[in-house]
């Protein structure tokens, strides 16, 4: 069944490519009235660790969010794994998301549960385990990380960058197939975070595993990444390998990555009309343009 | 006028149409589901029951025992005028069982728990935990609001029968010191002045206080827009609407039961 479903996709996305782990075609989504990503379309191939490059108010988050299904897109489409989420069941939905793991920017760990039952929670909830294979399992887990034995601490016993390990500590538990990092770095400091970027690489090297890093970190997106995409108003500005963006001269990319400071923006309404504007002119043109 | 009428009420009966999904939702979740191989988390339950339920017997228990010294003071105020004083048990007895038993439980555990549910789940969501629940594929209903729905209904008629009988005991500390009764007599008096339909009557109205008492703390928490300063708005919310939607519900069972039993 999942195989003719996917067969049948296949078929009516002629431009699909069979190497991807996800795929997103015209994707737009609002809140509201107000459209926040208006048409993005990229790939993201197996194995391959793709950074979403943009600043804050940019989208990416919310690409983030609807990547793994907390928000639904307004249309478009995201092929994950073969299959659309935009027009997946409750349960479909649930079958894709045992599949991926995600670590968010604030670690959401459940602070009423040791770690130990954080990361063991998805294997209680979603397996049939015996309870000595689920601590095994989560031991491996802590130990892949860097934290073992410290599965009987609380959440709020732990720094921040112990926190990061333990939330994908919980992502891993599942062994995904695809996992999403928002903003793996954030409110680290430098040496934390250095640390946080050679687990993620170790993943890589390790599982080869389908990575997405959301971050506006530059020297963290240059170390992981295969490929970047740098979102900017919600239109894909621009996207390619670490080298091809490092040498491209697309005048918004250049901006971020040389950081290159913007006017400030007085009022909201300035803002609101700044966005809805150059998102218009944007879109269509920008959505395609590759470096 | 008119449209901020229509507003107001469209916007109260769109309220009132979530709560009654999410209460939907739980019960589903606490009595159809575990037969298709979605158990409710016992364990999880036990100790929503413990918080609501046991460490709630002090507070409500001095707070009932006053209030059926207050309801025999204030009838015997006025029974005193016709010699009809030893009428106090019966008059304490059905008052406390029939309304106030269920109506103070239930505000007590609307200022314990309803408001605690809205904070916690409120925290969860800024916290992004209830993201997180989502991407793991676990139903945030089943795995937060069902122990407490399970805990509510079934503490609450557990807890008003406890509130009846304090109570009671306080309308006794008044009839043996002011009304010549033996505190033998006295239990005997509010047990004859009794009926069972009196006492069914007040359990029932207390599942359903359960019920909205869930339903609005947990919506309110899972409501809550981003920032932590969001989470004391929606406690308060969750606070406010629970009394004033346990009323509604005390009436319109009330109004219930006044016609059905004659």
């Amino acid at each position: 069944m999942a195989r003719m479903e996917k067969s049948m996709v296949d078929e009516h996305d002629d431009n699909l490519s069979p190497e991807a782990m996800i795929s997103l075609r015209d994707l737009r989504v609002s809140y509201g009235d107000r459209e926040i990503l208006h048409g993005v379309s990229f790939d993201v191939m197996r194995g391959e660790t793709m950074v979403i490059l943009g600043g804050s108010g940019s989208g990416k988050s919310t690409l983030l969010r609807t990547l793994v299904g907390l928000e639904k897109p307004s249309s478009g489409k995201i092929i994950l794994r073969g299959k659309d989420l935009s027009v997946a069941t409750v349960e479909e939905m649930d079958d894709i998301r045992r599949k991926l793991g995600m670590s968010f920017q604030g670690s959401a760990l459940f602070g009423s549960m040791t770690v130990g039952e954080n990361v063991a929670l998805p294997l209680r909830e979603h397996t049939k385990l015996e309870d000595s294979t689920i601590e095994i399992m989560l031991r491996l887990k802590l130990e892949q990380v860097g934290l073992a034995g410290f599965e009987d601490y609380k959440p709020s016993e732990l720094s921040g960058g112990m926190k990061k390990r333990a939330a994908v500590a919980r992502a891993l538990a599942m062994d995904p197939e695809i996992l999403f990092f928002d903003e793996p770095s954030a409110g680290l400091d430098p040496i934390i975070a250095a640390g946080i970027d050679q687990l993620i690489l170790e993943l890589k090297r390790a599982f080869r595993m389908t990575i997405i890093v959301v971050t506006h970190e530059l020297a963290s997106a240059f170390l992981i990444a295969d490929r970047m995409v740098l979102i900017d108003k919600g239109n894909v500005v621009a996207i390619g390998t670490v080298d091809e963006m490092r040498n491209s001269t697309q005048p918004r990319l250049r901006q971020f990555l040389d950081r290159v400071a913007e006017p400030e923006v007085a009022r909201e309404m300035d803002y609101l009309q700044m966005l809805t504007k150059q998102s218009g002119r944007n879109r269509g043109a920008a959505a395609k343009r590759s470096v | 006028m008119v449209a901020q009428i229509g507003s107001g009420v469209i916007g109260g009966l769109q309220y009132l149409g979530s709560l009654a999904e999410l209460g939907g939702r739980a019960a589903y979740y606490t009595f159809i589901a575990p037969f298709h191989g979605k158990p409710v988390r016992l364990q999880r339950a036990v100790s929503q029951a413990l918080d609501v339920g046991v460490r709630a017997l002090p507070i409500l228990s001095l707070i009932t025992f006053f209030i059926g010294l207050i309801l025999a003071l204030q009838s015997a105020y006025e029974l005193k005028k016709f010699g009809a004083i030893s009428y106090v048990a019966g008059a304490v007895a059905i008052s406390m069982s029939r309304e106030l038993g269920p109506l103070i439980t239930a505000i007590v555990v609307i200022g314990r728990s309803g408001s605690a549910f809205a904070a916690e789940i409120g925290t969860m969501k800024v916290t992004e935990e209830i993201d997180a629940l989502e991407t793991m594929a676990i139903n945030p209903i089943h795995f937060l609001v069902t122990p407490k729905f399970l805990a509510m209904i079934v503490m609450l008629p557990c807890l008003t029968i406890w509130a009846n009988s304090m109570g009671i005991m306080g309308g006794a500390l008044f009839g043996v010191g002011q009304a010549d009764f033996t505190f033998a007599r006295y239990i005997q008096s509010s047990v004859d002045a009794l009926f069972l339909r009196d006492i069914v009557s007040g359990l029932v109205k207390s599942v359903m206080f359960g019920v909205t008492i869930t339903a609005v703390g947990c919506h309110e928490g899972l409501a809550t827009g981003a920032g932590p300063e969001q989470v004391g708005r929606s406690t308060t919310r969750a606070v406010v609407m629970s009394i004033f939607l346990v009323v509604l519900v005390d009436l319109i069972f009330t109004a219930l039961f006044f016609f059905v039993s004659d």
